[in-house]
């Protein structure tokens, strides 16, 4: 509380930022948690709450006629434009928001205040809605290859791995810890992926200290005996998914990759994917892309590839693609590694992942593979999403990368997904909003530390909860089951803009009717018909079979205004943007009508567009109509129906 | 008959077709006077029939004495055939290059074509003008019939039966005439029936250098504004490119001469633009390089999906000052036969939700598209692989189609149809059996006859067993004005055209299907319960007097 100099100033103004001209006039409060804007008048009563662990950053803007300009930039790619009338204002809430969006310590983050009216026990429960345990024994683990060592229940041989590791039955002790002391953070090679049916694996570690010539011998064994763990196999593959070149550089440090002449029956493999300070760029770039105003189509493309971020995505595919290709083709094991192991690494296994193993193209199946695959494995979530205030050179959108290659799998697998993009995007804004206690800290120890189970909430009992909405209306399980293992397409075309994700807020861009929640409806009533049905075949059974006055009571008791308040009609008026917000050609843009007679065009086409885009009505929609737009991409936090003044 | 000196072989036999995505075939070719046919004679192989008209170009290749004829559509296919024997591979190139590149309309496929079914309703008297007419008239009484170009010869583009203001007699009609290209002076277009607001189109006035004007013409537009209010004509070109067109002759409305109207300019670009733009892209989606800089680059090279923008944007700005700024519209460009068409029919299927359905699209493409004299003919003689000298050939239609879909992907539920229809459109406007697209204005079909010698497209389309393929499952009647987005996110590459034959469709087709089985099954599931619940509610009255105590 004390970083809030200024709790609530009058008169704030919110621009729209697809069109100028749309303005909502309000208060802004600030609070510990959120930043609230509330709009006046009962028209245009509009509420928007961000959570200051979602802002990236606040930027004070040159003052303009109507005051002092502040846009505040989310991780969830909101921005928002406030004006406020006093200079001083201004810069209190800049000042306050900054220190306010960049907390030092961990318990400043909102998951440790976050406290939803559930009980001890339950929140507790909520910790064990995923059981990684489990995860593994669906695999078919332990068997009699693999087993699970005990040699890091205490973090001592690597703290940045979890306690339980999977390693071959064969291996010793002294194996595991020569051979974690010859990589990089004693992260040494352990199972990540078991296929049941031929008994290949995915392995994971980080690169070897190799050196220019060092070896080690636990850590030949060590991959020795996982290639023996496979019975079918006569060799495996060894995946650096760095360039070569930063490969070959690391080993000036003492680091580097495998010599194959060192290691038997290995065939080692780069694959290339930049580093997460390239990537960060790539994405810096393409946000800047998503939030041009008004670009011309040009620019936009233009853009999208100096921004190389598809070229990036489409790099992680290519070597999920061949790691799952490996497992399920030749069934062979493979070793991925990258430097640490917990960026790269954890992109590549877990679309390698999703690629051969329909599980996790469910719900329940993706959650977990997060949890295993980059929450337990140490992905560096603190650092890579900047939860607290620190090295700027350590935030990297490695997890976007790979909810975005995802969700460009659904693009072309449009039945095989049990989840929507919702879900995709949901579970971007939760790692990102510090809203519950999964993705704090960057390791299992770190979270044991800190108590995280004790002190915060697990977000997946909430999305599971909400899982209507996450659905994949397309989805056939059948079809998905038998398909096995996904080959997706990598032609450069295959590769799109993710607009949902990146344009989340600018409503104006989306479809003005949502094909998804179309179907999400009608499948709903669908169900709602089949149990009429059912009541309905019921009624008639009793009328036959019994007496029939007697079945009157039952009749009636039948929802019979279901049919029609379920009728198609209702999809369809909640999402049309009927009419253009507000277009009438104003001042300004006569004035480039004009213009234009003297030649001067460009300008008036601009002005044009956007008032093209500006289809559906604004913020007030949404608070007042909640109903009618399902998708909670709006301008209000979409964390707000838990969050609200009264329960936070 | 004629064409059997132009096939020197007509039959081969060990040929190998190629088709990505597709088994290949072995079989027997055959050439006839309009198709292309390869039969592997076998039930199980599907045959492939070819219409000579819908190739675009081949390429020869020779290895030993093995032939390959690589074969490009008009339908942006691109297939392989491997003909053992150099003669024959020669042959049978010379015969499909001659065989589809020929000169006389009366030579071409519909008018041999005899329809398998049995046409019920005819759609060469589907769409007559008297008809739309009727429906205006049901509306308003400000405009007639006009006569005045019924031999053509005032306009010879334009069909003999023109709506114009009542109040503006045949005289006038005729002196605006010859201030518009081509004779074509401004008609309506289009009659918004919620606030009476009106579209009109012509082609540009002719005031030269010298600043021509003609009273005629400034009346008959301003007949069509209410007391008081003001209008906008919109000029599909560029300030600079009309500056241009006075040098020639053409030229804009000078706003001396026309206070009541102003004048906004757009950017569409001209025809043999818009061609060199698709052949860019075509080639584009064909690279086959991994490289993602390649192909963004070259997608953004071909400047398709800009002119799709400007031509959307146009559209929509037409159909807000139409219905918000409640003022009416005349389109222009240059000749009046392509961007103004494609302006003025978006901007109805944006506004009017009759456009969106089968029929209204239909009507809506015979009465701006074939009625208004875009010359078909002319500028689909060629597609994106014509290698000889570009004519008057442009994808000025199939942008349209493309701007179509760009609206139906935003508003799926708003459109009876699905894009199947618009695919379907793409291909027959290129290379049909049906006389629909031939010759390029309603004088020059008149002069074929081809309502008597051919089919046309609409008796095959309308009929159940066709429309069934090209009806959009999740059509809900949506009376609303609809506003698409123009913002480079919201504009997609319509991948059904241009990427076709480059992908596997196995999977969108299964979903595609699934949505169809979602819907029917909940329709279904709607009878039975209705059903039931009537059984139930009969036997409900029938007890009624036993219950009451």
């Amino acid at each position: 509380m004390e970083h809030i100099r200024m709790p609530k100033v009058e008169n704030v103004r919110l621009v729209d930022r697809s069109s100028s001209r749309r303005i909502k006039v309000g208060t802004l409060y600030l609070t510990a948690t959120h930043t609230i804007f509330v709009g006046k008048g009962s028209e245009d009563r509009c509420e928007l709450w961000v959570l200051h662990s979602l802002v990236c950053n606040v930027v004070k803007h040159k003052a303009s006629q109507s005051g002092y300009p502040l846009l505040i930039h989310c991780k969830n790619f909101q921005v928002m434009q406030f004006i406020i009338s006093q200079e001083s204002d201004c810069h209190n809430v800049y000042i306050s928001l900054s220190r306010l969006s960049r907390p030092e310590k961990y318990e400043e983050l909102y998951c440790f205040s976050f406290n939803p009216n559930v009980d001890k026990a339950e929140r507790e429960h909520s910790w064990d809605f995923l059981d990684l345990k489990a995860e593994y024994s669906r695999m078919g683990l332990p068997n009699k290859l693999w087993h699970v060592t005990p040699i890091n229940r205490e973090y001592r041989v690597c703290d940045t791995y979890p306690a339980d590791l999977f390693v071959p039955q064969s291996v010793t002790l002294p194996v595991i810890i020569g051979s974690s002391k010859f990589r990089s953070r004693g992260r040494f090679p352990t199972l990540s992926y078991y296929c049941k049916e031929n008994h290949a694996t995915i392995c994971r570690s980080s690169q070897p200290l190799s050196g220019f010539s060092a070896r080690c011998l636990e850590d030949e064994q060590m991959l020795q005996a996982i290639m023996k763990s496979n019975p079918g196999s006569r060799f495996m593959y060894v995946v650096d998914t760095r360039p070569k070149l930063n490969a070959m550089a690391n080993r000036a440090a003492g680091k580097g990759y495998e010599n194959e002449d060192n290691y038997c029956n290995i065939k080692f493999q780069f694959i290339g994917i930049e580093n997460i300070h390239v990537m960060r760029n790539s994405q810096q770039k393409l946000i800047e892309v998503s939030a041009l105003r008004s670009p011309s189509m040009g620019e936009f493309l233009m853009g999208l590839e100096n921004s190389d971020w598809l070229r990036h995505i489409k790099s992680i595919m290519e070597a999920g693609i061949f790691i799952s290709k490996a497992v399920a083709e030749e069934g062979v094991n493979v070793l991925v590694h990258c430097s640490d192991g917990w960026d790269r690494t954890a992109q590549v296994c877990s679309v390698a992942s999703v690629l051969l193993d329909p599980y996790y193209r469910t719900l329940k199946g993706l959650m977990v593979l997060i949890e295993k695959d980059w929450v337990s494995f140490g992905h560096k979530f603190s650092h890579r999403c900047g939860h607290l205030d620190g090295e700027a050179k350590e935030v990297s959108p490695v997890i976007d990368q790979f909810l975005d290659c995802l969700w460009q799998l659904m693009e072309q697998f449009p039945c095989y997904f049990e989840y929507n993009e919702k879900f995709l995007i949901n579970i971007h804004n939760h790692i990102y909003s510090c809203h519950y206690g999964n993705f704090i800290c960057n390791s299992q120890k770190e979270r044991k530390d800190l108590c995280i189970k004790e002190k915060t909430h697990s977000i997946w009992p909430h999305l599971w909860e909400n899982k209507l909405d996450f659905m994949n209306p397309l989805f056939k399980p059948d079809q998905s089951q038998n398909q096995g293992l996904l080959r997706p397409r990598t032609a450069p075309y295959c590769f799109k803009y993710w607009r949902r994700l990146y344009n989340r807020f600018d409503r104006e861009l989306h479809p003005r009717q949502s094909e998804l929640d179309c179907l999400m409806t009608v499948k709903e009533e669908t169900q709602q018909l089949e149990e009429d049905l059912a009541l309905c075949e019921q009624v008639e059974h009793q009328i036959f079979n019994y007496h029939p006055h007697k079945s009157k009571q039952a009749l009636w008791s039948l929802p019979l205004d279901t049919s029609l308040a379920n009728t198609p009609q209702d999809y369809i008026g909640g999402f049309i943007g009927g009419a253009p917000n507000v277009f009438t050609l104003q001042q300004g843009e006569r004035e480039s009508a004009e213009l234009c007679l003297f030649g001067d065009k460009p300008k008036s086409s601009d002005a044009d567009n956007s008032d093209q885009e500006s289809g559906v009505a604004d913020f007030s929609s949404h608070s007042s109509g909640e109903e009618s737009l399902p998708s909670e991409d709006s301008v209000k936090d979409p964390d707000s129906d838990e969050t609200g003044p009264n329960r936070a | 008959m004629e064409f059997a000196e132009l096939i020197k072989t007509p039959r081969v036999d060990g040929v190998v077709l190629h088709r990505p995505f597709m088994p290949t075939v072995e079989g027997t070719l055959c050439l006839t006077g309009h198709h292309l046919i390869l039969s592997s004679r076998q039930d199980t192989t599907e045959e492939l029939w070819l219409l000579h008209a819908n190739i675009d170009s081949t390429e020869k290749r020779f290895v030993g004495s093995l032939g390959t004829i690589i074969v490009k559509c008009k339908d942006l296919r691109v297939i392989q055939l491997d003909i053992p024997g150099m003669e024959e591979c020669l042959n049978i190139a010379s015969s499909i290059e001659a065989l589809s590149t020929l000169d006389s309309v009366s030579l071409m496929y519909p008018f041999f074509y005899r329809p398998l079914f049995e046409v019920i309703e005819d759609g060469w008297q589907s769409f007559v003008p008297e008809e739309s007419f009727k429906d205006l008239e049901s509306m308003t009484d400000e405009w007639r019939l006009s006569e005045v170009n019924k031999d053509f010869s005032l306009c010879p583009s334009y069909p003999s039966l023109l709506t114009v203001p009542k109040d503006i007699d045949d005289e006038s009609l005729c002196k605006a005439a010859s201030f518009r290209h081509g004779g074509r002076f401004p008609v309506l277009s289009y009659y918004h029936k919620k606030n009476a607001m009106v579209m009109m189109r012509a082609a540009q006035p002719l005031t030269g250098t010298n600043g021509r004007r003609c009273k005629e013409d400034e009346k008959l537009i301003n007949a069509t504004l209410c007391a008081g209010k003001r209008g906008y004509i919109i000029d599909t070109r560029t300030i600079a490119v009309a500056q241009q067109a006075k040098a020639r002759g053409g030229g804009f409305e000078q706003e001396a001469n026309y206070p009541q109207w102003r004048r906004i300019h757009k950017a569409i670009e001209r025809s043999n633009v818009l061609q060199d733009s698709l052949i860019k892209l075509v080639e584009a989606c064909n690279d086959q390089s991994h490289s993602m800089d390649r192909w963004l680059s070259k997608l953004e090279a071909s400047n398709w999906q800009s002119n799709v923008k400007e031509i959307l944007t146009t559209a929509c700005l037409a159909a807000q000052c139409i219905d918000r700024e409640g003022a009416s519209v005349l389109v222009h460009g240059t000749e009046g036969t392509d961007s103004t068409l494609q302006v003025t029919s978006l901007a109805q299927i944006i506004l009017d939700p009759a456009c969106r359905t089968i029929r209204g699209f239909e009507a809506l493409i015979e009465r701006e598209w074939l009625q208004a004299g875009h010359p078909f003919q002319q500028r689909c003689a060629q597609s994106a692989y014509s290698n000889g000298k570009p004519r008057s050939e442009a994808p000025v239609f199939l942008l349209f189609l493309d701007c179509v879909w760009q609206i139906l992907r935003q508003f799926p539920c708003s459109f009876q149809f699905n894009e199947n229809l618009l695919i379907m459109l793409f291909e027959h406007a290129y290379a049909s059996q049906f006389g629909t697209f031939l010759g390029n204005c309603v004088a020059e079909r008149g002069k074929l006859q081809l309502s008597q010698k051919t089919v046309s497209l609409w008796s095959w389309v309308n009929r159940p067993q066709e429309l069934e393929r090209f009806l959009n499952p999740l059509y809900e009647p949506n009376n609303l004005v609809i506003w698409p987005s123009v913002a480079p996110q919201s504009l997609l590459l319509w991948e059904g055209v241009f990427l076709r034959w480059n992908r596997s469709t196995k999977c969108l087709d299964e979903a595609y299907q699934e949505m169809v089985h979602i819907i029917e099954y909940n329709k279904e599931l709607q009878n039975k319960v209705n059903s039931l619940r009537r059984q139930l509610a009969q036997l409900e009255t029938e007890d009624s007097p036993l219950q009451t105590p």
